[in-house]
């Protein structure tokens, strides 16, 4: 085989690829404009699907609801994520290590069914015992979406720490840094991206999850997810294909913007190597 | 003593314990003892009342007992249904991995080949669907599959059918669904061991009179034989379990022991069974869980070799 037959089909192989993972997003938002109600049926230009979705009032409650918890998980589950992180990669050797490392790779395979009906349990049995949590809403779902996305930002988080070249670390002390200053000025800034990548990830899971969510939610808390199955459930609508357009619209953006930041960063990068040879 | 030691040493002293014991409590509380309530619930009987499940232990006369009821188990093992539905869940899962395994890993290797610079970019557009809704992935296929979906009428329209071909509802939309939502799980691990490969190797057996296809099957192959481990696990493991895909794609007949326990909990409110059903699908995947995990540790350990 020559080297041009072989690029000839790793490029169609690569065609094929992206063409089968994006061409049903790519109808999913064409059909978010159709007239018709029928969503295979192709009746004319509307919009009138988005102004269905943004008066629906049950849908939108769910979504502020999905997104303040997403907000609030993400959050805490990079501070115990990255410190997670840190206690795999810095502190050696410790009792039960190898129980941690497995209770923080094991949630990334769970299937979800276990891991919510498991919590639920918990939930259950602590307010008999303890008294607490007193029902289940918000509160439950903010917990379990805590504890699954700590372990997806500990991978992110301590694959940036072991990258992390421990020189840079040992200069500052040198110059007469202390162990704070250090971790303020050295390590947080190089791993401020996996920090960041952490974050979005935890928040775009946990706005993503129906089955956890299910099992440990009450009444009055209802998420995004949960709405969108019991409506898809029923059938197609194009209520949810707006919905969708939507959402593929803030992936999109973030996606771009978190792209021309690596790049500004990249160029400034280049160009102070540069200046620093030059002079 | 260098800095570097004396760093770690204050770090062990002050740091340590709370860096390691956060993380620590909040994973033994929120992940490890559910399951051991779940193995607990399991044994007991279920009930009308609040909570629907009865005590293990009882006091009663200064005598304390703890009941074992096996009968949840017993039922599983007895209804034909329960004992069908782990053995389809696997089969379906097996399938849909290898179907995976056998897309992903021309992707990855594809994207491997691509010159540094577009490697980012098309890696990125492998992973920005799952950034996108699950769930709405999922729900896109339904109009492409039904009866009188997109490629039920794309094929009529051109004459190749007569009649609208029934692939939603079948296990096959089922593997469509899997294979769709896991691929990049499948892609990410081998692209991150093939890009890993050194050229050098390659070309040594080219020299020494290897053809391309040759030296794929006897070095690139074999070498990549961990990332395929990590990939099909990332795949396989979630996928015996699955409860959206089966649901929506899948028909009446398309047994999953996930859809199994979601109604077992839900629709007979039946907290015990559904907890006994947990119990033997964490069983039957506590072996690809161990292969995962250790695959997993020995690319962790290698990484911090390299550095």
């Amino acid at each position: 085989m020559s080297t041009n037959k072989t690029n000839k089909l790793s490029w169609a192989i690569l065609l094929g690829g992206f063409a089968f993972l994006y061409l049903p997003i790519f109808i999913l938002i064409v059909y978010s404009f159709n007239e018709s109600r029928l969503v295979t049926v192709w009746a004319g230009f509307s919009t009138k699907w988005y102004g269905e979705l943004f008066e629906d009032e049950q849908m939108m409650s769910a979504v502020w609801m999905s997104l303040k918890i997403a907000f609030l998980s993400a959050s805490a589950a990079v501070a115990l994520g990255t410190l997670a992180a840190i206690a795999l990669v810095r502190s050696g050797a410790f009792k039960g290590k190898t129980l941690f490392t497995g209770m923080i790779t094991a949630p990334l395979v769970m299937p979800e069914v276990i891991t919510g009906l498991s919590l639920l349990l918990l939930f259950v049995t602590m307010s008999q015992v303890l008294g607490w949590p007193e029902g289940r809403g918000s509160l439950t779902i903010w917990i379990a979406h805590t504890t699954f996305n700590m372990a997806y930002v500990a991978v992110v988080v301590s694959a940036r720490l072991r990258e992390l070249d421990r020189r840079l670390e040992e200069a500052a002390m040198d110059l007469g840094a202390n162990k704070f200053q250090v971790f303020i000025y050295i390590t947080l800034p190089i791993v401020a991206p996996a920090l960041l990548a952490g974050w979005l990830l935890a928040f775009t899971l946990s706005l993503d999850d129906l089955v956890i969510a299910s099992f440990v939610s009450g009444p009055g808390s209802t998420t995004l997810p949960m709405v969108v199955f019991s409506s898809v459930r029923l059938g197609v609508s194009p209520k949810i294909n707006a919905l969708a357009t939507l959402l593929v619209l803030a992936v999109a953006m973030a996606a771009f913007i978190a792209w021309w930041f690596m790049r500004r960063n990249e160029l400034q990068r280049q160009k102070e190597i540069r200046s620093a040879f030059s002079q | 003593m260098n800095i570097a030691q004396v760093f770690t040493q204050t770090l062990k002293q002050s740091g340590k314990k709370l860096v390691v014991l956060l993380p620590f409590s909040w994973l033994l509380v929120f992940f490890l003892i559910p399951f051991l309530i779940v193995l607990q619930i399991s044994f007991s009987e279920s009930r009308i009342a609040q909570p629907p499940f009865t005590d293990l232990t009882s006091f009663v006369d200064d005598v304390y007992t703890i009941s074992l009821n096996l009968f949840n188990y017993i039922d599983l093992y007895e209804y034909d249904l329960y004992l069908s539905g782990y053995i389809s869940s696997v089969k379906i899962a097996f399938t849909a991995t290898t179907l995976c395994l056998l897309i992903g890993y021309p992707i990855a290797y594809a994207i491997a080949k691509l010159p540094p610079h577009t490697r980012n970019l098309a890696l990125m557009l492998v992973i920005l669907p799952s950034w996108t809704s699950f769930l709405i992935r999922i729900y896109a296929w339904i109009g492409i599959l039904k009866q009188n979906g997109l490629i039920n009428n794309a094929l009529m329209g051109l004459g190749v059918i007569e009649q609208p071909l029934e692939i939603l509802h079948t296990p096959i939309a089922v593997y469509i669904g899997i294979v769709y939502a896991y691929l990049p799980f499948m892609v990410l691990p081998i692209y991150t061991n093939l890009v890993k490969h050194d050229s050098s190797l390659l070309e040594a057996a080219a020299d020494l009179g290897a053809r391309p296809i040759g030296s794929f099957f006897k070095i690139t192959l074999p070498l990549s034989v961990s990332g395929i481990v990590a990939g099909s696990m990332l795949v396989f493991i979630p996928s015996v379990g699955e409860f959206v895909i089966p649901e929506l794609l899948g028909g009446p007949d398309t047994l999953m022991i996930g859809k199994l326990l979601w109604s077992e909990f839900f629709n007979a409110r039946n907290w015990p069974g559904a907890s006994a059903v947990a119990v033997v699908m964490l069983l039957l995947l506590i072996l690809p869980i161990t292969i995962f995990q250790r695959y997993q540790a020995k690319d962790l350990e290698e990484q911090a070799n390299e550095h």
